[in-house]
């Protein structure tokens, strides 16, 4: 048998097809590297052989009668937000602990029906609030390149699970880089589509006008791929478009010549940006200039308004949605409560790590009667000019180019008592979750030895063109995303 | 009290605190003058795209029960709200 590991799908389907390798095979070599490193890795929550196991003879049977689906075999992980029936889902919450859905998410459905074998749900920050996957309910992750290191976050497990080789590719969610910035911070390739493009029918909601599903991937071919089997109409989610999800594939391949690609000067010099990350850009940038396409200054001038926006949009969200873990339907109970408002309450203290009471507190306090405009309402008028910002950028350019994270990967433990620390990691992210457009980080060389994450940004319904610029650019600089050894 | 939280000793002060900085932080946001720019809830053209009303097969009251904490008569359990009469 050939050394799968590492290896991207157009070659695994390649060894499937030509009978190389049977899709059993392949679940087993991903599932024994879990057993041999993710002890110390930590990217799964839980794993689910038997259900991989499933899936891998249908898919080998599949393949052996000629109508394999395009994943037929392929390795995948999934974020422990998104429900898959039967298998215990908990979005890194103590208080769902125990919950197995009774249905399966859309986006998930997709990739099954395609062939995927899911091999377990990832770690991830509580109900995906946080950088770093330090909130979890259960432990950290750790970075596959620097164990004493973040793999990023909320998406951490996913991406630390495709970064380490223990799957060929994942599902995570963002809402404000949850999928971009651990992509960056592990080196992996990461996409959070437009909003409304995938469906998120079965995601238990964080921030609901924000929040969107995507792929984890080794090479951007993949993550194209992914994306273009989840996209598309669900009649069981009212926002997803009824565009044809096919789209994203326009022009897939072409590369950038002519094209015009802006670098926001807010973002080239944001706060915070560490020297190496700066020069890896820099070089990034010569090389899309060398494949063709034209760099063009441009300026979103209320970024440094744009954490503070969605500090306010985001948790307000969040308080009303997690509203309903109430200890009566399902996960964490209180059932010898005194009374119903005894039972939330010790339901809540006992279930609800920090961060997600700090959100809780601020949204409910930001929606409060008296506070409503100056906060609320106030944060979706900045709201409406950052997205204008973003209008008036795309006059001038096709994407915007810039780094996804200002920083590399910090140590584990270095950012958790300073909440707006952390909340910085995604200055360079959530725009683009605040105006609802479609971006993709990949990997773009290295600072200080640890991964540098490349991001594009295109206007919405744009995937075609962020996934164009970012395809260029990893076939003509090279860079690509390496399996970690975790010696 | 509205988030329903359950505030332990010593809660109060530690995210009093760290509150207080990311308000402070927040406050950065009264410095833009808003007065004619409309607010945005949501930002892409799709706008509740309803499916047709044709009945599909829920959960059965098993499956909705299944992760009940607790269940009876094929009810979810909760304490009285009411007082014996």
């Amino acid at each position: 048998m050939t050394e799968p590991i590492g290896m991207n799908i157009n070659e695994l389907q390649h060894l499937l097809r030509s009978r190389q390798l049977s899709a059993a095979e392949l679940t087993a070599a991903h599932l024994e590297r879990i057993g041999s490193i993710d002890s110390r890795v930590k990217a799964f929550l839980r794993l689910t052989p038997e259900l991989a196991s499933e899936q891998a003879a249908a898919a080998d049977r599949a393949l052996k009668s000629g109508e394999a689906g395009p994943l037929a075999g392929i390795p995948l992980a999934v974020k422990d937000v998104l429900c898959v029936r039967g298998v215990e889902t908990t979005a890194g919450s103590q208080i769902l602990r125990g919950f197995k859905p009774p249905y399966t998410g859309t986006a998930v459905s997709r990739l099954f029906e395609a062939g995927a074998v899911m091999l377990g749900m990832t770690n991830c920050d509580e109900f995906a609030m946080g950088s770093s996957t330090e909130n979890s309910g259960y432990f950290p992750t750790h970075n596959p390149w620097a164990l004493d290191r973040v793999p990023g976050g909320s998406s951490g497990g996913s991406a630390a699970a495709v970064a380490a080789g223990e799957a060929v590719i994942a599902l995570g969610t963002d809402t404000g880089g949850s999928i971009r910035q651990p992509a960056a911070l592990t080196g992996v390739v990461g996409m959070k589509p437009t909003y409304g493009r995938v469906s998120r029918y079965g995601l238990i909601a964080f921030a609901s006008s924000l929040d969107q599903i995507g792929p984890f991937a080794r090479c951007v071919d993949d993550a194209a791929i992914l994306l273009a089997l989840m996209a598309g109409r669900d009649p069981l989610d009212a926002t997803s478009s009824d565009r044809s999800g096919r789209e994203v594939l326009n022009g897939y391949g072409a590369d950038v010549k002519g094209m015009r690609l802006g670098v926001p000067r807010e973002y080239y010099a944001v706060e915070g940006i560490e020297p190496g990350v700066k020069a890896a850009i820099d070089e990034a940038l010569k090389a899309l200039a060398g494949a063709g396409a034209g760099i063009v200054d441009v300026s979103l001038p209320h970024t440094d308004y744009g954490l503070a926006a969605y500090y306010i949009i985001a948790p307000a969200e969040c308080s009303s949605n997690l509203a309903r873990f109430d200890g009566v339907r399902y996960g964490m109970s209180e059932v010898d409560a005194l009374n119903v408002t005894d039972g939330y309450l010790r339901t809540r203290r006992r279930g609800f790590g920090t961060e997600v009471r700090r959100r809780v507190m601020l949204g409910t306090y930001a929606l409060s009667s008296g506070y409503y405009d100056a906060y609320y309402l106030k944060a979706q008028k900045v709201r409406t000019l950052i997205k204008r910002d973003f209008d008036a950028a795309f006059q001038k350019c096709d994407a915007i180019v810039s780094a996804t994270s200002p920083t590399v990967a910090f140590p584990i433990g270095s950012r958790t008592q300073d909440p707006l620390s952390m909340y910085l990691c995604d200055v360079l992210t959530l725009g683009g979750n605040l105006a609802g457009l479609p971006g993709i980080s990949l990997p773009c060389g290295r600072s200080n030895g640890l991964p540098v994450g490349l991001q594009v940004l295109a206007p919405q319904w744009g995937e075609n063109v962020a996934l164009r610029v970012a395809r260029t650019y990893e076939q003509a600089s090279g860079v690509k995303a390496e399996v970690a050894p975790v010696a | 009290m509205l988030a329903r939280l359950g505030l332990e000793p010593g809660d109060e002060e530690f995210y009093a605190e760290q509150l207080s900085g990311i308000l402070a932080h927040i406050d950065r946001l009264q410095q833009l003058n808003t007065e004619s720019i409309p607010p945005t809830a949501q930002v892409v053209e799709v706008t509740n795209l309803l499916r047709e009303d044709v009945p599909r097969p829920g959960l059965t009251q098993g499956e909705a029960l299944a992760n009940a904490p607790a269940a009876v008569g094929g009810s979810f359990r909760v304490p009285s709200i009411q007082e014996e009469a």
